[in-house]
């Protein structure tokens, strides 16, 4: 039982990363009718904000102290970051608690990259073939992720999380097991939370608001609400300015779990891809659901009990589910009728 | 002056015959004319034919073709380790377990169409890779790729007589050696009959069949046809393409890794096919030399290089020009490669054939009409 529960909630920070990206590829699907390749590179350039914000405020003042010498004869070097020296104790806490400040750094930064890229690249898409916009995503997520290779290179970087937060949290105890038997890094919670709570935030700012509402009038039938005489391009670059910064956020609270690299993005858009449509093409409780549903499956599978009797099966499991699911349900688990289906 | 169908065919193939083998003098120039490349624009050249008659006929767009190629591979080199370091069985089994491989796959991932089935070929592709990396290792040989070893056992090699000795043997026909230019005569053969095996599948009512599946499956599915065969039919033929390109890689050089199935390789011959044109029988051959010529060149440039290219600014704009450039060489290369793609997509959507088209087109209206249709080398697009 309590080996169980540990897997679901190993599948859990995974599956809230999944659902994050999956959520904007359906929002941006469902309203632009855009195949998104390169959303999995917004989720890296998330993370590049954490790792940007982070290099920033480590920022260093080298001093050379000539009264104490270094085991190799020279003057010992005293670094202390700027903002240390500037702010003191706050400014150890900023640079401590850099990566959940980073997503103050993240917001407008994705919201403009996401505007930019709409703009400047995807509206020209909308009415060509769905083929031309992977290929086309496809070329801008490469060009992306060169970029940010040559800019920071290909090794990772790693993003430790806040000291309050890189211990365990021994979660059993809380609801009735032995001591030390579910023990849970503490952030990988808190992702899960996070992600939560993103999702919680977009469906409610899609339910509760008029902006909302139009964008879910649009991802029922689009035609109507243009002849309705609502200004949708507008209304188009902000949603998908607001897939971004969600895909964004997931990338910057990511860090600690995987410290990023360029191609962090192209592994998990593969996924993402497969959840959206295991979730259903178009359906966003779909696209969360299939989100956790997976990635609590692939730490399933991890395991090594199951291992033993299926050797490999952690590798390909999604896929297999993807496959399994587009035969036997081929709209997904929760995919309405008519949708990408011409 | 129009040709008869089957005339042009015959001619476009020759020309396309005496290019090809007179390539390591007509390369020479332009700083290709060495073996290994001019193998690589041929063996690309094969997969993108392959991967032209799927996409190109039918519309289908698969995202796992580099499955097919890295299964052609790893066949072709358990031919050499188990019976012979003969290529010519090599790339027969290669061919055909490229072909049953992609019967299994297209069986499944055709009952669906469009993104979905990109999304399915993708995922059966990245299954493979991860397979071949883990538990597939007794097969594949994991991370190190598979090599071939002095003690293997060749059956067929043996009951020939044939002794390698101690030493790493490498592929021959017949006792001439697979490396260098005979390697790349072996491949450009391979090739030329793979082009008029396209130019024939192109131009017969299979090919036509395969084209109104594209314009319109809805449309052929009501007149009571089952279009599913056709479509299978065409995705085996590209596998097999595909295996058999796999397996001339292995032939030139004996070696498999499961990176050649990764999904960024079956991106890259999507981008070969679009850039020379899709659907045209030239352009996949042409986009493949293409981007195999660019990545060779690019990423040998170095920062030597570049500030000797500008050499003629003053040296402030040299340093300048050297930064901005040395991100699209070397190891940059596949920025170069994803800037390509934007940009033939956004601009140029047929491909270089339609670019040479419209440019033949515009200079014989320029000419005051005297050419009148421009002699096309490739059959137009359906749709």
């Amino acid at each position: 039982m309590d080996a169980i529960l540990l897997q679901v909630l190993n599948g859990l920070d995974k599956g809230g990363a999944y659902a994050l990206i999956a959520l904007g590829l359906t929002i941006i699907f469902g309203t632009l009718g855009v195949v998104n390749f390169a959303h999995g590179a917004l989720f890296m350039l998330g993370a590049f904000c954490a790792v940007s914000f982070k290099s920033l405020i480590s920022l260093e003042k080298v001093t050379l102290d000539p009264t104490q010498k270094t085991a190799w004869g020279t003057p010992l070097e005293i670094r202390e970051a700027y903002v240390e020296s500037w702010f003191g104790d706050a400014g150890t806490l900023l640079i401590n608690y850099s990566v959940p400040v980073s997503l103050l750094l993240a917001i407008p930064t994705m919201l403009l990259i996401g505007i930019a890229m709409e703009r400047g690249l995807i509206r020209f898409f909308y009415k060509r073939p769905h083929a031309e916009q992977i290929l086309v995503t496809f070329g801008l997520a490469i060009v992306l992720q060169e970029i940010v290779k040559s800019v920071f290179g290909a090794n990772p970087i790693p993003q430790p999380a806040p000291d309050v937060a890189k211990g365990m949290i021994d979660f059993g105890v809380a609801i009735g097991f032995d001591a030390g038997n579910v023990v849970y890094p503490a952030w990988r919670l808190i992702y899960f939370l996070f992600s939560i709570s993103i999702v919680g935030a977009v469906f409610a700012f899609l339910r509760f608001t008029s902006f909302g509402m139009v964008v879910r009038a649009g991802m029922a039938d689009r035609e109507t609400v243009g002849l309705l005489g609502i200004d949708i391009d507008r209304r188009f670059t902000i949603v998908f300015g607001i897939a971004a910064i969600v895909a964004g956020l997931a990338g910057v609270m990511y860090t600690p779990i995987l410290s990023p690299d360029y191609h962090m993005g192209m592994d998990f858009l593969v996924l993402s891809f497969v959840v959206v449509v295991v979730g259903g093409m178009g359906s966003l409780p779909g696209a969360v659901a299939a989100g956790f549903l997976l990635g609590i499956l692939q730490s399933f599978a991890s395991m090594n009990e199951v291992k033993a009797i299926l050797p490999g099966i952690d590798q390909i499991v999604i896929y297999l589910i993807a496959v399994i699911i587009l035969l036997v349900r081929p709209r997904g688990l929760m995919g309405r009728k008519g949708v990408m289906e011409h | 002056m129009s040709l008869a169908p089957e005339r042009r065919d015959l001619i476009v193939l020759v020309i396309f015959a005496a290019v090809v083998l007179a390539a390591p003098v007509l390369f020479k120039p332009i700083g290709a004319g060495y073996p290994d490349l001019l193998q690589k624009f041929a063996i690309y050249g094969i997969f993108a034919i392959g991967f032209n008659i799927l996409f190109g006929l039918t519309g289908y767009l698969s995202f796992g073709h580099a499955a097919f190629l890295g299964v052609g591979s790893y066949t072709a080199v358990w031919t050499f380790k188990l019976l012979s370091m003969n290529p010519v069985p090599a790339i027969i089994l290669a061919t055909l377990v490229g072909g049953a491989f992609a019967a299994v796959i297209g069986f499944i991932s055709l009952r669906r169409t469009g993104i979905y089935f990109s999304i399915l070929t993708l995922a059966f592709a990245q299954m493979s890779y991860n397979l071949a990396y883990s538990v597939l290792t007794p097969i594949t040989n994991g991370e190190t790729g598979l090599q071939l070893n002095q003690a293997d056992p060749r059956v067929l090699d043996i009951a020939f007589g044939r002794d390698y000795g101690a030493v790493l043997p490498s592929s021959d026909l017949f006792g001439l050696d697979m490396t260098g230019y005979p390697g790349f005569y072996f491949c450009a053969v391979v090739l030329i009959l793979c082009f008029f095996l396209a130019n024939r599948i192109f131009r017969s009512p299979f090919g036509m069949m395969l084209r109104a599946v594209k314009s319109n499956q809805n449309r052929m599915n009501y007149t009571g046809l089952n279009t599913r065969p056709y479509a299978l039919a065409a995705f085996v033929i590209s596998g097999m393409y595909a295996g058999l390109a796999g397996g001339l890689l292995a032939v030139t050089d004996p070696l498999a890794g499961a990176e050649r199935m990764q999904w960024t390789a079956s991106g890259e011959v999507v981008l070969m096919t679009i850039l020379g044109g899709a659907g045209t029988l030239l352009g996949p051959v042409l986009g493949a030399g293409l981007i195999k010529y660019f990545e060779n060149i690019f990423s040998a440039f170095n920062e030597g290089i570049l500030m000797a290219g500008f050499d003629f600014l003053p040296e402030t704009l040299q340093h300048a020009a050297v930064a901005v450039s040395s991100l699209f060489v070397g190891e940059g290369w596949h920025l170069t490669l994803g800037a390509l793609f934007m940009l033939i997509v956004i601009f140029l959507p047929g491909g270089l054939m339609e670019g040479i088209n419209r440019l033949v087109a515009w200079i014989g209206r320029r000419g005051g009409g005297g050419g009148g249709e421009a002699p096309a080398t490739a059959p137009q697009t359906a749709g």
